[in-house]
């Protein structure tokens, strides 16, 4: 009551206004309220374009918070609903409130050029900045992706569930869409900020739409097979104390970290490397139950095979 | 009878969990009832609580057909409630979005694993469930389809409804539609209520499964027969939606009949006290949702409406 939700966007245009044939470029984040690391890239996009603007040649729309509520709230899902926005897309107009706001963003993004969708792990985890993609659209993705000097692009599997993403909706609908995670829940890396900052600028100066100077991007690792990635997971809960710092390079056998017992002064569980990787996700939040995800590794081969380029 | 514990965890501070399971006759997994999931669902957890105690009683009195075995899960979730959340205390995870699951995953996803493991196989899988928006239900049986999904053995709840609907992206990971993909008969029954005790269609949920039970030859159960099922597909219901948000106040209960103009609810300022808005139906029908809340958002949907059944 006395207030009305609004999802905010700001739309960049050239200097001398547009024409009708310019790319358009949507940038979004904050689907999950407790996701900030969108915040800091938003900011610092839109300051640099701003500071030559006489260079950009397209439309840039910003979606700073798609889930507003949630970020006022320190809430990853829609408060009241505790519903996980992105598993509603594509909503549905005729649907509740949540659903309808769902089918308003896609109206509104379709249309661009590209789109990219910028989370922050969770809380619970640290990630290095990253592209996934369903392997349904690795074709079309995998080389834009490539473009936005991240470290590292996952292609994974397809799976029913993440039909109802944003992504998803819109890559179906002929919008080339990149999820990024980097970084971690409610905190600003602002390095990785920088550094994905420097790849859109990038893909805007591919696309047409940015002819100021860009950083060439760095050459990514990608991973396309299951088998690559190692999942690490506590065998008991406690509280996880790391031994090793991300993006480390693991011999097999290296002690990632430990589960401890504050009650007891016990250790309960040393978690080793069980294979020879990188280690691009990290425990960020200490407790753990038993399963909770400790980090994720790829595989040394896979590391050693791009850098060959085979 | 006899308890069993289906699957426990140990915790770091609090008790561990459990999952405990009501076995009542022996041989043949006949039907397996399953209460709560979410942390909220007591109405779920008390229909399962006055199931047992029923149940209790026929065995002593010889009523469960020899070689037919029920397994009664009163709360897969007693963490969750205990604390009242509705999804997982650490992660907030859904345990119902975790089906199949996975033994090596995350937390949740083991929970799910150890839970169905110890559920499946039965013949007929009955899950008392909720929905996401606040609101009360007409009691009916609902049902995906999978393929797999049987409306004449739903209508042998005797329930008013058997509600059909296509399965969501979604639903693929809830334990209704991976039942159903391991062959056992799934049933959903929605009571009136989630996060209050309505005896009165819990009783109703209680008497329709036993009736269910004793037509499939598993109890020996003479109540009435209970209802003449309709079945309504989803796509058929009509939803009313608020144009404006504050004070909702209801004009008809759920089951009510309603005319085509009759007042629903009148949505009232909640600063002035005057009626904003007020909702009408478009159709003859029944009330088979109400929002149950003293407050509404702007564009939600605060009624489905069944038209009238000749």
């Amino acid at each position: 009551m006395d207030e009305t939700l609004r999802i905010k966007k700001n739309r960049l245009i050239p200097e001398g206004g547009v024409t009708g044939k310019e790319k358009r470029i949507s940038i979004v984040t904050g689907i999950h309220g407790d996701e900030l690391e969108g915040q800091y890239v938003c900011f610092e996009l839109i300051r640099r374009i701003e500071a030559q603007k006489e260079k950009l040649t397209g439309i840039v729309d910003i979606y700073p918070a798609m889930n507003p509520l949630g970020i006022d709230s320190i809430t990853r899902g829609i408060p009241a609903f505790d519903l996980d926005m992105n598993r509603l897309f594509p909503g549905n107009e005729e649907g509740d409130m949540t659903e309808y706001l769902a089918a308003k963003i896609i109206e509104d993004i379709e249309g661009s050029d590209v789109c990219m969708d910028i989370h922050a792990s969770n809380i619970y985890l640290t990630e290095i900045p990253q592209i996934r993609i369903n392997e349904l659209h690795k074709e079309k993705l995998v080389p834009l992706a490539a473009m936005v000097n991240v470290d590292f692009i996952w292609v994974h599997g397809a799976s029913t569930v993440l039909e109802s993403t944003f992504a998803y909706s819109l890559n179906s609908r002929n919008v080339p869409t990149l999820v990024v995670e980097m970084g971690v829940g409610m905190r600003i890396t602002q390095n990785y900020c920088g550094q994905l900052t420097d790849g859109i600028m990038n893909l805007m100066r591919e696309m047409g739409i940015w002819q100021g100077e860009t950083k060439k991007p760095r050459k990514p690792i990608i991973s396309e097979a299951p088998e690559d990635v190692c999942f690490l997971n506590a065998g008991t809960a406690g509280v996880f104390i790391p031994h090793v710092r991300h993006w480390e390079n693991l011999k097999k056998g290296e002690l990632i970290g430990s589960i401890i017992d504050p009650l007891k002064g016990a250790i309960l569980d040393k978690i080793f490397s069980p294979i020879d990787g990188i280690l691009f996700t990290i425990r960020e939040y200490p407790i753990v139950d038993a399963g909770s995800l400790i980090g994720r590794l790829l595989r040394d081969e896979k590391v050693v095979k791009q850098d060959k380029g085979i | 009878m006899k308890k069993t514990i289906l699957y426990e965890t140990e915790s770091l501070y609090r008790d561990d969990f459990r999952v405990s399971g009501y076995e009542f006759g022996q041989g043949e997994k006949s039907a397996c009832i399953l209460g709560n999931i979410r942390g909220n669902e007591v109405q779920q957890l008390y229909v399962c609580s006055q199931l047992i105690k029923r149940l209790k009683e026929m065995e002593a009195a010889g009523k469960i057909t020899e070689g037919r075995r029920i397994m009664v899960v009163p709360s897969a979730n007693p963490y969750s409630m205990n604390i009242g959340k509705r999804f997982w205390p650490t992660d907030n995870t859904d345990i119902n979005r975790m089906f199949p699951g996975y033994d090596k995953g995350e937390t949740t996803q083991r929970i799910a694993a150890g839970i169905f493991e110890a559920i499946q196989g039965y013949r007929f899988g009955i899950q008392l469930s909720s929905f996401y928006m606040p609101g009360n239900f007409t009691p009916h049986v609902r049902m995906m389809k999978t393929g797999f999904e049987d409306v004449e053995l739903a209508k042998k709840f005797g329930m008013p409804y058997v509600v059909v609907r296509n399965p969501r992206p979604y639903d693929t990971t809830t334990l209704n539609y991976n039942w159903q993909i391991w062959e056992t008969h799934a049933f959903s029954l929605y009571t009136t209520t989630t996060v209050s005790i309505d005896k009165e269609s819990a009783a109703m949920a209680v008497h329709s499964i036993l009736t269910f039970l004793s037509k499939e030859g598993i109890v020996g159960y003479h109540g009435h027969e209970g209802y003449i099922s309709h079945v309504v597909q989803d796509t058929d219901m009509v939803s009313v939606r608020t144009g404006e948000s504050g004070i909702f106040e209801a004009a008809v209960a759920v089951g009510e009949e309603i005319l085509k103009g009759q007042i629903l609810a009148r949505i009232i300022d909640p600063y002035e006290g005057e009626v904003k808005a007020i909702l009408k139906s478009p159709v003859d029908g029944i009330v088979f949702f109400a929002h149950n809340e003293p407050l509404t958002y702007a564009d939600t949907a605060v009624f489905k409406l069944i038209f009238r059944l000749e």
